[in-house]
């Protein structure tokens, strides 16, 4: 048999993609990049679940569902947050998420 | 309704008059005078009918006619009040109503209703006259309305209530409840023209001297209640065996018995009250009020009152006396004091001015006759005398008051500023004035005891024939020489007033008063001549026996005996011949020097008098005395003592303190308390929330990032708590 | 070392890579583009994975609807980043030290962990079928509901996006 991948290096992947899409969700500026941060979160998620799937569950069509409805989660807000960026853009003139701070106080 | 009951509304309708007046009819003069008079003629129709009835009865003075109550509940018994009409307050009822309805009509003129308000006249200060516009002459002034007419009225009413009171009532408390409320009214209207100064003034010192003497008769009362347990005359003063009890026993004041010490302790009230020597002070001073005022409070009423009372305290007075011996320590005090008053007052009234002034010594002289006469036991002569002065010395003033108020239409006439009351401003008067002349006249000889005809002759001959008969010979000289010198002020004051010719232009203008001024002077003067007549005594020569001594049976039977009448029978002729010579001597005297008098001519007593005329023209310097020895130090003592020392500086000084002390802890406890710890609490909660708020608010930056990181924070460390709880869980 | 291994460690390093070049380069077009090769990367990792359906969902999805939204909104709001200044925040260090942390948290989670999962290999069976997904997404018993659902979620987040999004004329 060759040696299989364990478990613990897709896990170990997934939080390290995690991490690296957090920071880019916390840190970055502009509100695209955010959206772009949280797309890197949702894939590590999804890379997450597939893995635990396929090594314990992969008789059922359980870790498969619930990866289709985190895909289509994720389109839904990526579509909606750009709408709103867009919108901001419209009124605001900007795209810097730290100018928009109406929720001051 | 029985007569009882009817002697208990005698003083009521001049009290409702006054109730009246002061609540209701202020402003209108003609309903308060038909008020005023009205009620006074339902007293003066009361008064007749008990009189007559009294008159009437067998032995009043065993059985008068008495109605009381009890009212106050003491321990044993009550204290019982009510009315006594005995032979005593019966002549008293009769002569108080006439002359109280007399002065009441009399006012109305006096107070010149019906004349126009005056150009000037202020409430409070005497009116002086009315400018007419169609009278341009020199002065064209017209006498004007009293403004307080109204007033005047109530407090007249009011004072014939006190009057009544005290007449009527059977027990000395009572009598001292109306001796009191007299005062007052005294007060109020001797300063009735409140504005001026010197009526104020006159108000004061007419109310304090009298005050003097209440507090000794109240200590008089005081001791009464206390020996007898009883103020009614039927329980005391008309009890033998209660009287003989107290003449027993000593007092262990001066020696004198209980009873002597209680009689002189109310005879104080009544020299206080009646204007004896050495508290005769306030009553010419009291010439200040107006006219009706003078006539009734000072003349005829008021001062009559304290001669009552001690004419009703004569048992007292006299417990132990037996006629013709020796008087008790008190008489003795009476009977000087009344000697010494009386002649007094006469050479006082020698070198007065002022017509109303010497009126008012006049009647503090002849009120020091009977208060002798009652000292040396004439108890029926004192009380004639009484009865009589009242009648002719009310008639004086009231003339006294026309006279006055012709003199000043005179003033407002002529414009000339003269006094109107000064008598050598006067002159030629009955040519102007002929019936006031002729009443004034014949009062002015009642005054006199003018031999027959008036009825100051009677009164006085009882007193000096009395006098004489009991051998109370200083007494009767002093008595005489007072006379003589009576006789000789009147007819120098009828001179200078009415004879001769006018010594102003003022007086030359003068008319006769108005009608309802002129009738009561009639009716006065028809008692002044008619009234003696009803107390001739059976021994007089050629008279006696005409006409019964009515007087004496009557009042007389109020003591056992009346003394040495029964030696008049045959008695000698000395005092009639005293009476005549010093009356008819005095009046012939007195119009001699004076009838020659022109204007601008000293008074020619001063020349034949020489230093001792200034002594007698100023009263002998006795209210300057009074000033210096008594009012100065109360005055000094109120201020440097009472104010000074107990008000500012103890009791202010103490509330000051106080004040002070209090304010600075109020200071503390707002400084230390208050504001840091009360305050403090409260801004400190603010502030803190506020502070708080601006802390944590630093947290809502708006941006989104860092509200992610603070929730991603929060998760982790949540993760951890639980992963933690399940580790140590599961170990 | 398998070949599989090595794939699949070249496939990671290049995924992670690309994933940090896209947080941190400058110009937003270059981070879409590095985005675009990430999701690559991930999409060969579900095809180790033997998640064959979603190699292609992801490629199609992500990549080609996802990504090309990214880079329209990128081109529409282009005129305000003009792609100078630092791309990231003042205090950036504190996102690197919290996800920082939370890496080492996880990776000492998953080592620590006492399942015994770790180094699990491949079950011998197959995975299961598309038809089975199929099946399963319609069946009432098993996942129609969540298939509901996400349908709503969609249809809800098409309105939306479309709504938001346009420009309202006065």
């Amino acid at each position: 048999m060759i040696q299989q991948i364990p478990l613990s290096w897709y896990l170990i992947f997934a939080a390290m993609l995690f991490c690296v899409g957090l920071f880019g969700a916390l840190a970055r500026k502009n509100a695209i990049a955010i959206l772009m941060g949280i797309e890197l979160m949702l894939n590590a998620v999804n890379v997450n679940i597939l893995a635990f799937w396929r090594f314990l569950y992969s008789d059922g069509v359980g870790g498969m569902v619930f990866v289709a409805v985190v895909f289509a989660a994720a389109a839904a807000e990526a579509a909606v947050g750009l709408a709103l960026i867009i919108s901001i853009y419209r009124r605001r003139n900007t795209v810097v998420a730290d100018d928009i701070d109406l929720m001051k106080g | 309704m029985s007569t009882e009951m009817l002697i208990w509304l005698i003083p009521l309708p001049p009290l409702l008059a006054f109730a009246l007046i002061v609540l209701f009819t202020y402003k209108k003069h003609a309903l308060s005078h038909w008020i005023a008079v009205s009620a006074a003629g339902l007293s003066w129709l009361g008064s007749m009918v008990v009189f007559f009835s009294a008159a009437g009865k067998e032995g009043l003075s065993h059985e008068p006619f008495r109605s009381f109550i009890n009212w106050l509940p003491t321990q044993r018994n009550f204290l019982q009040i009510g009315v006594q009409i005995d032979p005593l307050s019966a002549v008293m009822v009769f002569f108080v109503a006439w002359t109280v309805l007399m002065i009441f009509i009399y006012s109305i003129g006096y107070h010149n209703y019906g004349q126009p308000k005056g150009t000037a006249d202020h409430p409070g200060l005497p009116p002086h006259g009315a400018a007419l516009k169609k009278h341009k002459e020199t002065g064209g002034m017209v006498p004007s309305v009293e403004p307080m007419y109204a007033r005047f009225f109530a407090l007249i009413s009011l004072f014939a209530f006190a009057m009544f009171t005290l007449v009527v009532s059977d027990n000395l408390l009572t009598l001292y409840i109306g001796w009191e409320l007299m005062g007052f009214c005294s007060y109020f209207l001797i300063g009735f023209w409140y504005a001026k100064p010197s009526a104020r003034d006159a108000a004061v010192k007419a109310f304090l001297t009298t005050r003097v003497g209440d507090v000794f008769m109240l200590l008089g009362l005081v001791l009464l209640y206390s020996q007898t347990g009883s103020l009614s005359y039927a329980d005391t003063l008309a009890n033998p065996v209660v009287i003989e009890e107290l003449a027993k026993h000593s007092s262990g004041i001066l020696g004198l018995s209980i009873a002597g010490l209680i009689g002189l302790l109310i005879f104080i009230g009544v020299i206080g009250k009646s204007a004896q020597f050495p508290l005769h002070v306030w009553l010419p001073d009291a010439m200040e009020g107006p006219t009706p005022v003078s006539a009734m409070i000072h003349a005829a009423t008021m001062v009559s009152a304290g001669v009552y009372l001690a004419i009703r305290v004569f048992p007292l007075i006299s417990a132990g006396w037996e006629p013709g011996h020796a008087l008790t320590p008190t008489m003795v005090v009476l009977a000087s004091i009344g000697a010494f008053t009386a002649l007094f007052a006469a050479t006082i009234a020698l070198a007065q001015n002022d017509i109303k002034r010497v009126l008012a010594y006049s009647t503090i002289s002849q009120l020091g006759y009977m208060i002798a006469a009652l000292g040396i036991g004439a108890y029926v002569a004192a009380t004639f005398h009484l009865v009589m002065h009242a009648f002719f010395k009310a008639l004086l003033f009231l003339g006294s008051g026309s006279v006055i108020h012709g003199v000043e239409h005179g003033v407002y006439h002529t414009g000339e500023h003269v006094d109107p009351q000064n008598m050598f401003n006067m002159g030629g008067l009955r040519k102007k004035m002929p019936v006031t002349f002729w009443t004034f006249l014949l009062g002015g000889l009642a005054l006199s005891g003018f031999p027959l005809v008036t009825a100051g002759f009677w009164s006085k001959d009882e007193i000096l024939s009395y006098a004489f008969k009991g051998d109370y010979f200083i007494v009767f000289v002093v008595l005489a020489v007072a006379a003589l010198l009576t006789a000789f002020y009147t007819a120098r004051q009828i001179t200078l007033t009415f004879l001769g010719e006018a010594r102003t232009k003022a007086s030359s203008h003068a008319v006769e008063s108005v009608k309802v001024m002129i009738i009561p002077l009639i009716i006065l003067a028809v008692f002044a001549v008619t009234a003696g007549w009803s107390g001739i005594p059976q021994g007089f020569p050629l008279f006696g026996g005409i006409l019964p001594n009515w007087f004496e049976e009557f009042v007389g039977s109020m003591v056992k005996e009346s003394a040495p009448h029964g030696a008049g029978e045959s008695g000698s002729l000395v005092p009639l011949l005293t009476s005549l010579v010093v009356s008819l001597g005095g009046l012939a005297l007195g119009w001699w020097v004076y009838k020659d008098v022109r204007a601008g001519m000293n008074d020619p007593l001063e020349r034949v008098l020489g230093r001792f005329y200034p002594l007698i023209k100023n009263k002998y310097y006795i209210d300057e005395f009074y000033q210096a020895a008594f009012i100065k130090p109360a005055i000094w003592i109120a201020d440097k003592v009472a104010y000074q020392f107990l008000d500012k500086f103890l009791i202010d000084g103490f509330l000051h303190a106080v004040a002070k002390g209090t304010w600075r802890l109020g200071v503390i406890f707002r400084n230390f308390f208050d504001i840091p710890v009360v305050n403090g609490t409260g801004d400190a909660i603010g502030k803190g929330t506020q502070g708080l708020g601006d802390v944590l608010r630093k947290m809502q930056t708006g941006k989104i990032q860092q509200y992610m990181i603070l929730s991603l924070l929060v998760v982790i460390l949540v993760g951890v708590l639980f992963y933690l709880y399940f580790l140590l869980g599961r170990v | 070392m398998s070949a599989l291994q090595i794939v699949f460690l070249v496939t990671a390093l290049v995924t992670l890579a690309s994933g940090v070049m896209v947080v941190t380069v400058r110009k937003m077009m270059h981070a879409a583009l590095w985005l675009i090769l990430t999701l690559l990367g991930v999409a060969v990792l579900f095809a180790i994975l033997e998640a064959s359906f979603f190699v292609a969902v992801q490629v199609i999805i992500y990549i080609g609807a996802i990504t090309i939204l990214i880079i329209f909104t990128i081109m529409l709001t282009r005129r305000v980043m003009e792609d100078t200044g630092p791309q990231t925040n003042r205090l950036w260090w504190i996102p690197a030290l919290v996800s920082g942390g939370l890496l080492v948290a996880l990776v000492f989670a998953f080592i620590t962990w006492d399942r015994g999962y770790v180094d699990l290999d491949f079950l011998p069976g197959s995975a299961v079928g598309i038809a089975e997904l199929g099946k399963a997404f319609v069946s009432p018993d098993q996942f129609l509901i969540p298939f509901e659902v996400a349908s709503i979620l969609l249809l809800a987040a098409l309105i939306g996006a479309i709504y938001i999004a346009n420009e309202h004329k006065k």
